[in-house]
């Protein structure tokens, strides 16, 4: 009788339970490949305090106090000066363009009026789309700003060190002046809602088709690989175009989320976007046996896109090796376009060049794709 | 292309993993014939029927289907071919009509509805064309794989185990219905495991270990095995038991040589 519990039965189902996990390499090998990936992805590419910060410095006054004042701000450790634009709008367009997380400027007369102790004004902008990139790195300036000139005023302008500090700071928090995150996350999550529901959705598609013998009949008939393909890919794009609607609607009305830019332009890129991420879907579909694999590849896939995206963690803040996964992944491109466009107001001419990588990833990836497609079963 | 053959081919070699699965296999077929096919579970039937279509490339052997070559012309052959898989291989989350619509689409089928349309009725389908696949039982989805595997009006039907799991009334009419479109002029290549069936064919084949055992009429198989002098009346399932024998005897030697 099956009446009581049975530890031989318990038995019985535990062994099969291990024998089948033993056949199915690729789940072992995600089961431990997917904390080593975490362990490594936590461990050493996030930092919460980002330094080295990308800074243009637009300097209208050259003296031994702004050698010193430049000086200061790299050897805080939160900026490093990687250009010198010559005019405001230049600084300005770096910002915009992402190029550049802070624009300091220092006006013009700064060592005469600094001189006079008519305490003259250095100008921070910070882009602080993401306030937890740059809220250290504005902290730390206001201490140098105190303190900097110290050992620079000697003589007669010893009595500047007294009183208040010698120069003022005005901080302008660009695109984000309240420091709310939603503004930064709700736009992200379009990325990574996407990057999610996309790939999931192609990888078994085409994966159920192999699974339940229907992949036979459809190789039986004349039909081409970037038919099936593109025929998997379409119906998604629709989905995924609904997604963004849903998204960007609850981002205007729930988080009032500024629509600063083009929203046209945004329709545009997300279809690169999409298309990618569907590519790849289908890439893990021709690797995967089975649904099961699917979903492991596209997870392991995912835990990169929201890591070293810059979605959950400032970007700037990795080492330049996570930087450089990050650089391949598509959903980082997308969440500064989709940021750009939408907290900045950027026009294509700004986003150029991170819609040029996701395209080439899509390629890329489209190419590997129908590669892989088998048109027999050999 | 008036070729007399409907299938052509010399030496098929396939193999999987070192093992070969089919050994230089030869079958000629001629236009309108119900060629039979039978051996063992793993003789390599399968495989040979999806060498014939396209599906998987032989390693090597030559030869011809429909007069196209089945090494560089698989597309050409695919257009012509109607093939019934072993496995359910439609869509069960779409209906009937869902699915002959699909196939007739992908064939390109002119004048899709009426097609299927036609299909549903001569097949007995039509008063289930809104029912989904994946609710029918055997039988019918046998009819169903049946009808999307003869819509696009092919020359050649490969049918792998078309019956297997169906009971005897639905097998008689299923092969009423293979006579029939015999008679149309089409060629059937079938594989099964029922003597009955084969006994029902223009000519069968013998297949065990991807080599090939006996061949012909039933008739010529049956006196080709020389039981007759051994046993009043034997019959086909009496010779293949035999030839098996032969066979496992054969590799009983080698191996303990």
């Amino acid at each position: 009788m099956a009446g009581g519990f049975s530890f031989r039965r318990l038995g019985a189902m535990i062994r099969k339970e291990f024998i089948q996990m033993r056949r199915d390499r690729l789940t072992f090998a995600m089961m431990l490949g997917v904390p080593v990936m975490q362990l490594v992805l936590f461990g050493y590419a996030i930092n919460a305090d980002p330094r080295h910060l990308a800074t243009a410095l637009f300097a209208q006054d050259h003296s031994a106090f702004t050698r010193s004042l430049v000086a200061g701000i790299e050897n805080s450790t939160y900026f490093d000066v990687v250009a010198k634009p010559e005019t405001a709008a230049e600084a300005d367009r770096l910002l915009r363009n992402g190029t550049v997380q802070f624009a300091i400027e220092i006006p013009p007369n700064f060592t005469r009026d600094l001189e006079r102790g008519a305490r003259p004004q250095i100008l921070l902008d910070a882009d602080a789309t993401d306030p937890s990139a740059t809220g250290h790195a504005v902290t730390g300036l206001q201490l140098l700003a105190a303190t900097v000139f110290d050992r620079d005023l000697a003589g007669p302008l010893t009595q500047l060190k007294q009183g208040p500090p010698p120069v003022g700071l005005v901080i302008h928090r660009r695109y984000n002046a309240e420091g709310r995150s939603q503004i930064n996350i709700v736009p992200g999550l379009l990325g990574v809602i996407l990057t999610m529901t996309m790939i999931i959705f192609t990888a078994l598609a085409m994966t159920r088709e192999v699974e339940r013998g229907t992949m036979e009949n459809l190789l039986t008939m004349p039909v081409r690989p970037l038919e099936v393909m593109v025929g998997k890919i379409l119906p998604y794009i629709a989905v995924g175009y609904i997604q963004t609607a849903v998204i960007l609607a609850a981002a205007y009305w729930l988080f009032s989320v500024p629509m600063t830019g083009n929203l046209w332009l945004l329709s545009a890129v997300l279809l690169v976007f999409v298309a990618a991420n569907l590519a790849v879907g289908f890439t893990f579909s021709t690797l995967a046996r089975n649904q099961l694999q699917a979903v492991q590849m596209t997870i392991f896939f995912f835990l990169p896109s929201i890591l070293l995206s810059g979605f959950m963690f400032p970007f700037r803040g990795m080492p330049g090796w996570a930087q450089w996964i990050g650089e391949v992944l598509p959903i980082t491109h997308f969440l500064r376009i989709v940021r750009g466009i939408l907290l900045k107001g950027n026009g294509f001419e700004e986003i150029m060049l991170d819609f040029a990588a996701m395209t080439a990833f899509l390629l890329a990836v489209s190419l590997v794709a129908l590669n892989r497609y088998r048109q027999t079963l050999d | 292309m008036t070729a007399p053959l409907a299938i052509d081919v010399r030496g098929l070699t396939k193999s999987f993993g070192g093992t070969k699965v089919v050994d230089g296999f030869d079958m000629q077929v001629a236009r309108g014939d119900i060629y039979g096919f039978l051996g063992p579970n793993g003789s390599g039937k399968t495989t040979t029927i999806r060498l014939l279509c396209g599906l998987l490339t032989p390693d090597s052997g030559a030869g011809t289907c429909l007069g196209y070559d089945v090494l560089s012309e698989s597309e050409k052959i695919k257009r012509e071919v109607g093939y019934m898989t072993q496995r359910f291989s439609l869509y069960e989350d779409l209906s009937i009509r869902e699915n002959l619509e699909f196939v007739a689409s992908i064939y390109g089928i002119r004048r899709a509805r009426r097609t299927v349309g036609e299909t549903l009725e001569k097949l007995n389908l039509a008063d289930r064309a809104h029912q989904l696949a994946g609710t029918l039982s055997g039988g019918w989805k046998q009819r169903l794989a049946l009808a999307a595997a003869i819509m696009h009006k092919p020359k050649l039907l490969l049918l792998d185990e078309p019956t297997a799991g169906v009971d005897p009334k639905a097998r008689r009419e299923f092969w009423n219905e293979i006579h029939d479109l015999a008679a149309e002029g089409l060629t059937v290549l079938v594989s099964t495991h029922y003597m009955d069936e084969a006994e029902r064919c223009h000519k069968i084949c013998y297949l065990a270990y991807g080599k090939l055992l006996a061949r012909g009429t039933v008739e010529e198989v049956i006196e080709q095995s020389g039981l007759c002098k051994l046993k009043a009346a034997p019959t086909l399932e009496d010779v293949f038991v035999h030839l098996m024998r032969d066979v496992t005897d054969n590799f009983a030697i080698k191996k303990a040589g």
